[in-house]
């Protein structure tokens, strides 16, 4: 396990005069956060077991202005999306395949008019391909029979209609899904949204991820699966704050379906 | 003296009709006031939304027990005032049930029995709604905003309702010769035994007093929709129509920014260079963001009129379900009460505005509620009619950002660092395949 991963750059492929086949977007979460880096390698070894031929931006990447532009800062934002969509553009890239719902949602439906235009998909759509095409094999393995529920990222969800890869993936884990009270179009925010991840919250009765948190608890889980890595932090604290860590584990789809292959 | 009730029937029904119209243009001129917006594309989308989701109340469904009781008086409210175009008629002719005349007697008497089963559901459904906010005082209709006026509103609906059903049914069991015919008298023929041993001249007073009554009604009724919630049975068409047909994570592009910021990444810009030689001259520079009512769209004014103050929205909120201050149905009460205070001064005022030293920010929607939001599109999804809080709300954070630099302090610490290292956190951009060489 101590080997390092192979992790390809744009421009080493470039220096080769070659292309991938889909660009990596890791986003700042994916990149610097040290829960959401064990998801982001967890996806790597997943696209190298497929033999997909990808490639990330690395240094050349930056943040795609989403925590900006819903703070209200759209200059910042556009500032952002503009000096990326130049990066990507000298890349000609064609295809983006991320795990943040964030990064998803705004180089996907954002960028566009500002002159990016690309083919973007989330992780959990990615492999679904890959598992449709044969590239990878999902075996239950230790999951056959867990308790999982899905927390819906509302980037992904709502905001863009993509519930069921995520749970198709569950689901070929053998794992027993089950959906909370307020799921899909109606799943309850996990309070990270709307660049509330860097702040302080308004003065309440509660916070946000602990009520998500009670109500994935509701459905007696053994396992909390994510597709988001901000809410994923947000559920990981929420099980922490009702002192559950050492029952119930907050994990990426990408990470479960790492571990039942044992990468 | 022949022709006095048809002439009093004329004047009520052009008083009615015209002022309504009168409040209709107010109304128009005062969304008007908003920034204009495209919406041209994607019609065949549009219509099918306003088919589906107006007509077809896909949305109202989602919670069956309202849903299904508001698909009741929705269908009463549109089937039985096909019985008002008879009243119409006969009001302004002099005839009496002119329907009979035209159509076969099973035909009318299916009819008028259709109405008047509505008439009972509607009846029904409405005392259950009545009962669900005074008796049951469910949650979402107990909240602050609904306070004073909007309860005061939501209940005069209701009881209007019940009024106008129940007159229509005594019009109908005090009408012998219409409960004679015995044909359509569904309903009624068990409310006509109350007014046995009453002579025939009173049961014909009384016939005619509930039909009087039940026109006027639909006129007041009518009029009473401009300043009420209740616009939402004429505004909810067009506003499904306008409503957005791009995924909700879509926020708009502000032109105005892409401009400046187009500017700024061309290196052959001069940004004090005087403009070209028959150039027009520049207007004062446009305005980011939103802190009054004319800075907004004009499909989020006609949302704000549009709205009914259920509260789905509000009830889906996670700000709002933490205790927060946010309320998305606030925002929408907030900007129809802003831009109703808007039309009146310029009516005040020869049709000029007058400036009031209010907006919309501050002096309605506090910058607490705006922050609150996590930007989860619920509201946008929960409402039935397809008005979303969340442009309006994304409109004054903006405003507070670009215009104020009123964000709060840790985010400005976040965007700081988004602007200088790319990213929300302190860390290097260089340092952001690192990942990979750990372990």
């Amino acid at each position: 396990m101590s080997e390092q991963l192979k992790v390809p750059t744009m421009a080493e492929y470039m220096a080769e005069g070659k292309q991938p086949e889909v660009l990596f977007w890791v986003g700042c979460a994916g990149s610097f956060d040290d829960r959401a880096k064990k998801i982001t390698k967890a996806f790597v070894k997943l696209l190298h077991k497929a033999k997909v031929d990808f490639a990330v931006l690395g240094a050349e990447e930056s943040c795609t202005g989403d925590p900006a532009k819903r703070a209200g800062n759209e200059f910042l934002f556009q500032m952002q999306a503009v000096t990326n969509i130049e990066v990507l553009n000298a890349y000609e890239v064609k295809t983006i395949v991320t795990a943040c719902p964030h990064c998803f949602n705004t180089i996907k439906n954002e960028y566009p008019s500002l002159g990016g235009n690309y083919k973007v998909v989330h992780h959990t759509q990615f492999l679904k391909d890959l598992l449709n095409d044969g590239r990878i094999t999902i075996e239950g393995g230790k999951f056959k029979g867990k308790r999982i529920t899905f927390h819906d990222p509302c980037y992904l969800g709502r905001a863009n209609n993509v519930y069921e890869a995520p749970r198709d993936l569950i689901k070929k884990l053998d794992a027993e899904l089950i959906e909370m009270k307020s799921c899909k179009s109606r799943g309850l925010c996990c309070g990270a949204g709307g660049a509330q991840m860097f702040k302080d919250a308004e003065p309440g009765n509660k916070e946000v991820n602990i009520l998500r948190t009670e109500q994935a608890l509701e459905t007696q889980p053994e396992i909390i699966a994510a597709g988001c890595p901000f809410c994923n932090t947000m559920m990981t604290d929420g099980v922490k704050n009702k002192e559950k860590e050492d029952n119930i584990a907050v994990m990426d789809i990408a990470e479960l379906i790492a571990n039942a292959q044992d990468l | 003296m022949e022709y006095l009730p048809q002439i009093l029937f004329a004047i009520v029904l052009v008083l009615g009709i015209g002022y309504f119209a009168r409040n209709i243009q107010k109304l128009i001129r005062n969304i008007k006031l908003g920034r204009a917006v495209d919406a041209s594309d994607n019609k065949s989308q549009r219509w099918a939304n306003m088919a589906r989701i107006a007509l077809g109340q896909s949305k109202m469904v989602k919670r069956p027990i309202a849903g299904f009781l508001h698909v009741i008086v929705y269908v009463g409210f549109i089937i039985i005032n096909i019985e008002v175009l008879e009243i119409i008629i006969d009001g302004l002719a002099g005839t009496h049930r002119i329907g009979l005349e035209v159509l076969p007697v099973s035909v009318y008497g299916f009819l008028i029995g259709a109405f008047e089963i509505l008439a009972l559901l509607v009846l029904v459904s409405v005392i259950v709604f009545l009962v669900r906010r005074n008796i049951l005082k469910l949650k979402r209709f107990m909240a602050n905003e609904l306070k004073g006026w909007p309860k005061d509103d939501a209940n005069i609906i209701l009881y209007f309702e019940v009024v106008l059903m129940c007159l229509f049914l005594i019009m109908n069991a005090t009408d012998v010769s219409f409960q004679q015919l015995n044909s359509g008298n569904i309903i009624s023929q068990f409310i006509a035994p109350w007014f046995e041993g009453f002579s025939e001249n009173t049961l014909h007073t009384i016939e005619r007093t509930a039909w009087w009554l039940h026109i006027v009604g639909i006129l007041v009724f009518l009029n009473y929709l401009y300043f009420s919630k209740h616009l939402h049975i004429l505004l909810a068409f067009p506003n499904t129509y306008f409503g957005r047909v791009i995924p909700q994570g879509q926020f708009n592009n502000l032109d105005a920014v892409t401009k400046e910021v187009m500017l700024m990444m061309d290196p052959n810009a001069d940004p004090f260079a005087a403009p070209a030689e028959g150039a027009e001259v520049e207007e004062d520079p446009e305005k980011f963001g939103a802190s009054d009512v004319m800075d907004l769209n004009q499909i989020q004014l006609l949302g704000a009129y549009t709205c009914t103050e259920c509260g789905r929205c509000t009830d889906e909120c996670p700000a709002n379900k933490t205790g927060k201050k946010l309320s998305p149905r606030k925002i929408m009460m907030d900007t129809r009460d802003r831009i109703e205070e808007v039309g009146k001064n310029i009516d005040a005022n020869n049709g000029e505005f007058k400036d009031d030293g209010k907006q919309l920010l501050n002096d309605y929607t506090t910058p607490e509620e705006l922050w609150a939001c996590t930007t989860c599109n619920a509201c946008v999804e929960a409402c039935p009619v397809s008005i979303n809080p969340l442009s309006i709300i994304m409109d004054m954070r903006r405003y507070l950002v670009m215009e104020q630099s009123a964000a709060p302090t840790e985010l400005n610490n976040m965007m700081t660092n988004v602007e200088n290292n790319g990213a929300p956190w302190p860390y290097n951009q260089m340092d952001r395949l690192n990942w990979a060489k750990e372990n």
